[in-house]
Parts: C-alpha cells; sequence; structure tokens
C-alpha cells in the first residue's frame, strides 16, 4: 500500500506536467483559432514518419549527452548553464584539430573525441574555480562564459586565421576533417543514423555506474546533498565540485561529436545553440535519471522534428518553443508541489506512529 | 562590519571630492588619447548621443536586475522580459503611439515578473530554473505573437510594422555653441563640450523619462520605509518576516517592478533605438544588466557606472572600431597607474598584476590596428567574469539572494 502510494506520487508530477502543458497550448491554438486535437494529431503522424525518426534519434544523441552534462551538476546542485560555450568551443576546436591533422582512423577520431572533452572540461573548469576560490555563483559565470565563447569562435572562424570562406555553402567553416577521422553511419529507415549513439549509451552506462556504484559517485552525491556534511566526514568537498564542474563540462564537449564525425565534418556557425537550456531541461524533465532523461530527449527531438510541418498547416511552429517552456514549468513545478504533498503526509504518518509516546510523556509530566 | 563596508563603499561613490577628481582624471586622460591618437569620434556629440542610446536599455535592465536581488531574489529572465517588451512596446506602439508602446512595453515586462515571482516566491521553484524558462517563453511568446499580428499589417514573421517617432529636443542656443567648440579640438575643454553637446542636441523625450528610473530607485530603496524592507527581505528574510515585513508581498512587488523595468527597456529598443519589432534585437542586453548589476556592486550608482560603460563600448564599436582601439590607452595607463601605487605601498603582487595587465595590453595595442567587434562584443561579459575573479573580496550582494525562502522554514 505505501508502496503504491509512493509509486502514485512518483507518477503523479510527470503527468501532471503534461496535461498542464497540453491544455495550456490547446487554449493558445483555440485562441488562434486551430484545433488542438487535429494539431496534435499532425505532430504525431509527421514526427512518426521512418525518415524524420531517423533525424529524431540523431539529435536525441546530441540531446541525450547535454541532459547528462547537465544531470551531473544537477547531483551536486550545480546549475551548468555554460554547456552552450563548452559544447560549441569543443566541437569548434575538436574540427580545427582534425582538420590539421591525418592520422589513422583509429587515432584520428580518438583525437578529435579527446579533444572535444578536454576543450569541454577546460572551459567547465574556469566557473569550476571561480565557485570553488571565490565563491561566485556558476550560473553568473557560465552566462558570461558563454558569449566569451561565442565571440572567441566568430573570432577564430574568420579566413586566414582558422577557418575558410566557401566549400558547399558561403558559411565560414573550418578545414574539412579527412576521411580518417568519419564516422560511419547506420542506414536505416531511409535515414542514416550516426554511431556516435553507441557512445552516447557508454556514456549513459557509465553515468550511472560511476554514480550509483563507486566511491567517487557517493562522494559527489553525499557532497551534492549537504556539502557541510560530506566535508565534516572527510570528502574534499571543494575538490569534488570543482571535478563535478569539469565533469560536466567534458560530457558536454561530446555534444556536438555525432554531429560533426557523421556528418557535416567540419564546423560551422550553422551548428546550433541553446543546448544548455535544453540540457537543463531534459535533465529536469527526466529527474537526473539516465532513462529518464533518454525519454525526455527523444520527446523534445519529436516536438522539433514535426514543428515544420505546423508551420505548413498554418499554425504557427513558434507553439513548440513555448510547449517547451511551459513543460519546464509545469514539471519543476509539480515536482515541487508532489515534494510537499509526500512530505506533509510523512510527516503525518511519524505524528501518528508518535502520538501515543508524547501523551505518555505528557501524562507523565503531568503526575 | 557588513554595515560598515556598505557604508564606506557607498561614502566613495557618492562623495562628491572623489567623484569630482576620479571623473576629471578621467576626462584629462581621454583628452590627452583622443589628442595623441587624432581620432576625435571618441568626445563627438555623436558618440555622447549614441552612448545615452546604447546606455538605456543595459541602465533598465540592470535596475531591474537591482530590484530583484536586493529582495532576494535572482532574475535570471530578465532577457526574456526585456523581448516582452520589446515586442508588446512595438505592436502597442504601432497601434497607439510611441509612448503607450512604452507604457505596454512595462506591462509586458512585469507580467513576466510577476511570473516569476508565483513560481519562485510562491511555489518556490529554483529561482534559475524559472528565470530560464521565462527567457525560452518570452522568446516563444514574441515569435508566436509576431506570427499571428504582423502578417498583413505591413509586418512579417520576425518584424514589426513601423512605430511612429517620438521627439527630440535640443536646448537652443547652447547646444550649437557647445558643438561649435567641440569641433575646435582644444584639449579637455572641447572634450567635455563635445560631451555635453550630445546630452543636450537630439535628445529623445523618452531617454529623458526613463533615465528618471535611477534617482527613482536609489530613493526608493535608500529613502524609504519600503526600500529599507525589501533590502531587509535580501538580506535576511527569516529576521525580516519575525520583525513584521511580509516578505512574499515585498518580494512579488519587488519582481514586478523588476520587470516592468526590464520590460522599459526592451520598449525603448524597439520604439525608440530601430522604431519597430526586430527578432533578436536584445542581443543578450538582459544578461548584460545582469553583469551590470554585478560590476555596480549592487548599488544605483554602480549600475549606472557599469551600464555607461558597457554602452558606450557598444555605441564605439558601432560608430567607429578604431576608437576603441585608441581607448586601449586608457586601460594601459589605469592599469600602470594601479600598479605603480601599489609600489608605494611595498605591495609587489599588486605591482606585478598591474605592470602585466598594461603590458599586455600595449603589446596588444602596438601589434594591432583595430580591437576585432567580436571582442568587443563581449567586452562587458569577460569585465564582469574578471571583476568577480579579482575584486570578489570587494563584492557585497545581497546576503539571501537566490536563497530559497519558505514562510515558517528556516533557511540553512
Amino acid at each position: 500500500m505505501k508502496r503504491l502510494n509512493r509509486f502514485f506520487w512518483a507518477l503523479a508530477a510527470p503527468i501532471a506536467a503534461v496535461v498542464f502543458t497540453l491544455i495550456f497550448v490547446s487554449i493558445i491554438l483555440l485562441m488562434k483559432g486551430a484545433s488542438p486535437l487535429s494539431t496534435f494529431q499532425l505532430i504525431a503522424s509527421y514526427g512518426s514518419q521512418p525518415e524524420n525518426l531517423v533525424a529524431e534519434l540523431n539529435q536525441t544523441v546530441a540531446y541525450y549527452l547535454a541532459g547528462v552534462a547537465a544531470a551531473i551538476g544537477f547531483r551536486m546542485l550545480l546549475f551548468n548553464i555554460g554547456i552552450d560555450g563548452q559544447y560549441r568551443l569543443a566541437v569548434f576546436i575538436a574540427a580545427v584539430v582534425g582538420g590539421a591533422t591525418n592520422l589513422p582512423a583509429f587515432l584520428e577520431v580518438p583525437l578529435i573525441v579527446i579533444t572535444g572533452v578536454v576543450v569541454g572540461a577546460l572551459w567547465a573548469s574556469i566557473a569550476g574555480y571561480l565557485k570553488v576560490k571565490r565563491n561566485i555563483s556558476e550560473v553568473i559565470s557560465n552566462i558570461m562564459l558563454n558569449t566569451i565563447a561565442s565571440g572567441l569562435i566568430i573570432y577564430l572562424l574568420q579566413p586566414g586565421r582558422l577557418g575558410l570562406k566557401g566549400g558547399l555553402s558561403d558559411n565560414l567553416a573550418t578545414p574539412m576533417i579527412p576521411k580518417s577521422g568519419w564516422m560511419p553511419s547506420f542506414h536505416i529507415m531511409g535515414g542514416e543514423l550516426y554511431s556516435f549513439a553507441f557512445v552516447a549509451i557508454a556514456v549513459g552506462v557509465l553515468y550511472w555506474v560511476v554514480l550509483n556504484k563507486s566511491v567517487f559517485g557517493f562522494n559527489l552525491r553525499a557532497t551534492g546533498m549537504s556539502f557541510r556534511a560530506a566535508r565534516a566526514s572527510g570528502v574534499n568537498a571543494p575538490r569534488m565540485v570543482f571535478i563535478t564542474m569539469a565533469l560536466s563540462g567534458a560530457i558536454a564537449g561530446l555534444t556536438g561529436m555525432g554531429e560533426l564525425l557523421s556528418h557535416t565534418h567540419t564546423y560551422s556557425l550553422a551548428f546550433p545553440t541553446g543546448y544548455a537550456l535544453t540540457g537543463l531541461a531534459l535533465a529536469l524533465l527526466g529527474r537526473s535519471n539516465p532513462v529518464g532523461i533518454a525519454i525526455a530527449a527523444f520527446f523534445w527531438a519529436f516536438l522539433e522534428q514535426a514543428a515544420p510541418a505546423l508551420d505548413l498547416n498554418g499554425v504557427p511552429k513558434e507553439i513548440v518553443m513555448m510547449m517547451q517552456g511551459t513543460v519546464i514549468l509545469a514539471t519543476v513545478t509539480s515536482y515541487e508541489i508532489v515534494k510537499r504533498i509526500t512530505r506533509r503526509q510523512q510527516q503525518r504518518l511519524v505524528g501518528a506512529a508518535e502520538a501515543p509516546r508524547v501523551d505518555a510523556v505528557a501524562k507523565g509530566v503531568k503526575s | 562590519m557588513k554595515n560598515s563596508l556598505a557604508n564606506r563603499l557607498w561614502k566613495i561613490i557618492t562623495s562628491p571630492s572623489r567623484m569630482m577628481l576620479t571623473v576629471g582624471a578621467v576626462i584629462i586622460m581621454i583628452s590627452l588619447v583622443r589628442q595623441y591618437t587624432g581620432i576625435s569620434d571618441i568626445t563627438s556629440p555623436g558618440a555622447a548621443g549614441a552612448t545615452i542610446r546604447f546606455t538605456i536599455p543595459i541602465l533598465m535592465a540592470g535596475l531591474g536586475g537591482l530590484w530583484a536581488e536586493r529582495s532576494g531574489v535572482i532574475n535570471i529572465g530578465l532577457e526574456g522580459m526585456m523581448i516582452l517588451g520589446t515586442w508588446f512596446g512595438a505592436w502597442f506602439g504601432f497601434l497607439y503611439g510611441p509612448w503607450v508602446g512604452i507604457f505596454a512595453g512595462a506591462i509586458g515586462g512585469a507580467l513576466a515578473g510577476i511570473l516569476h515571482a508565483i513560481l519562485t516566491v510562491r511555489i518556490g521553484i529554483d529561482q534559475a530554473v524559472s528565470g530560464l524558462a521565462i527567457n525560452l517563453l518570452g522568446m516563444g511568446t514574441a515569435r508566436f505573437l509576431s506570427g499571428v499580428f504582423f502578417l498583413g499589417k505591413g509586418g512579417d514573421i520576425n518584424i514589426s510594422p513601423q512605430v511612429n517617432s517620438i521627439g527630440t529636443f535640443t536646448v537652443p542656443g547652447l547646444s550649437p555653441f557647445l558643438t561649435e567648440i567641440g569641433s575646435k579640438h582644444i584639449l579637455v575643454i572641447s572634450d567635455v563640450a563635445g560631451v555635453c553637446a550630445g546630452f543636450i542636441t537630439k535628445i529623445n523625450w523618452a531617454s529623458l523619462v526613463l533615465i528618471l528610473a535611477l534617482p527613482l530607485t536609489a530613493w526608493i530603496l535608500w529613502k524609504t520605509r519600503f526600500g529599507l524592507r525589501m533590502r531587509f527581505c535580501g538580506e535576511n528574510p527569516v529576521a525580516a518576516e519575525s520583525l513584521g515585513v511580509n516578505v512574499y508581498r515585498t518580494r512579488y512587488i519587488a519582481l514586478a517592478v523588476s520587470g516592468a523595468l526590464a520590460g522599459l527597456g526592451g520598449a525603448y529598443i524597439s520604439v525608440i533605438s530601430t522604431g519597430n519589432y526586430l527578432e533578436g534585437q536584445t542581443a543578450g542586453r538582459g544578461y548584460i544588466g545582469l553583469a551590470a548589476v554585478i560590476f555596480g556592486n549592487w548599488t544605483p550608482a554602480g549600475v549606472l557606472a557599469g551600464s555607461v560603460l558597457f554602452g558606450l563600448t557598444d555605441a564605439l564599436r558601432v560608430r567607429q572600431s578604431t576608437s576603441v582601439h585608441a581607448l586601449l590607452l586608457v586601460v594601459i595607463t589605469l592599469a600602470l597607474a594601479y600598479g605603480v601605487s601599489k609600489l608605494r605601498k611595498k605591495d609587489w603582487k599588486g605591482f606585478i598584476i598591474g605592470v602585466v595587465i598594461g603590458g599586455v595590453v600595449l603589446a596588444y595595442y602596438l601589434i594591432n590596428k583595430v580591437v576585432p567587434d567580436e571582442f568587443v562584443t563581449f567586452f562587458p561579459n569577460l569585465t564582469t567574469i574578471l571583476v568577480l575573479a579579482f575584486l570578489s573580496q570587494r563584492l557585497r550582494p545581497p546576503a539571501m539572494a537566490g536563497a530559497p525562502y519558505r514562510k515558517g522554514e528556516e533557511s540553512s
């Protein structure tokens, strides 16, 4: 009974969030004069077409890694809004390194990937250092670092520095990575699925194992739950905060690798931005659980893939962006409310269990 | 201790003699730089006017951040609130005239501010999550509404129809006189005259009205009972509540004002600066406002200083990028002067820091002819990081800004 109760409340939050979002979006659609039901049908049918599914899966991989990067931070109560800068700087420098070297494939691919990981970790560790040594909110420093990263990339991407003009499009881009630095894709359902998906799966497994089964993971979670308690029991808590930030950045550095290694083979400004917000949202939706994040990431990619179809049918596709914003707020809000309800239930249970003893004590005092 | 430190900072910033000395020194330095490099745009009336136009949105966002953080809530949603301000400002400005537009921008921002208050104060979700989601919602809402309203009205999916402009005013007689002196290139006198001419030539009425938010904020926060209570909520909400201050209500009001100010900043951009709504035109100014709050050490005068600094670099970048390069000379002089002043007190670390920074910038100045636009773009952000990294001991943010607070629960 108790377990059933807990199960109910655990599911109540996400369901309430989704229902609230659907209602909110329906109201907006009705105001716009579109039918909510047919709009949702349209999203569902367009999103589940085979060739779109593959694109969604590829996008899911990137979102998933951003989500895991955010989730690592969350375990330490760190809010890594810098994922965006970390990921872009990592892909950019990895692309530059890849374009400048031409090693055999078994060296070239790891070289590019490791470059990305290291760059992401280093960029994140600036914020980590400021947090630990100067007690500066990682949110503020990361927001600033994101803009600095964008500026640096645009500066370095100019022709004559590290970038080239031309190529297929007229965009500024880094030199092409040689074929030995390409990762294969699988032809399925009329699309190309990046093999980098396996790396993402491995990261997810590693994330779960390290966090739940290792001493390091235990220390990390302990520091996140109570900085002071962890410190008192001998964990070097500031060091854990720093390492967590760097780790989060390292995973963020992997985010764009699938796209780079299997598809574009060059970095240009066409690489999407805004992964920080998405990653944080997914980690919140998935409650920092590797499977939860994967489901949320697919949901997110599904919505975005379906967005263009809405435009063709007279519904502004920006409704998807509003849906995402609403989902975040609704999820966090409902988790908070559920937390309060269950806590009150627990308090009542404890109170009921303790009541006879309290009465006895009170009687004892009286007599 | 904390109080005395805050008092001292406040006194340094407001002390008239010191302020005059600093301002005088900077003016003379800039004047010398102008004379030496021959780039006269630095102190031209045009540059001064442009600086005002670029400063005001940042100042509004910064004051919005100040209101929120002084009451104890960090407002990362400033950017989203500004975006709503640009949209509401442009649309209602198009329908009913620019002044109504600016007012509507404030309302749009305030609504988002109240949403932030409901989520963080009432429900108690993480302040950063709420702020970021509001940024996403603001962006999405503005895009969505553009698609609904602008099409067929002379606008497009990412651009609004043109708003009528608000008149400008020029002080007759004095303005041409000062402009005349400004163009004579006399050391110091021309520079002061040029800048002053910029302040009284073709100034938008809206600029004049919005800038009143600065003294008003300073007065409300430091001279009224409500302001004292609001700062109390930011320093120690538990104690404030125990002394009968309604923390929730105070924060609701503070966040509504915060949103309204950010919305005003947004409306200024769309209605005054460009004359219509363009998607993405806030370009992260909400975040720069946040930076101005930190740079200004959570005081109105400091926020103004930060906004002017960031607005000035923005304005010079747009007008003539060689000006920014010339201003590096000021940075070099300041850094070297800092180092030498430390030498007198035998503070070797300070000396080395000053000389190294001065030397590096000097080397850069000599090697390059211009500062790349990209660097100027992230100058506010870099400055903030450096201020945070090197001056964090001098900074004094509100003690409980960002900390969750529930009525009746002791926060840790």
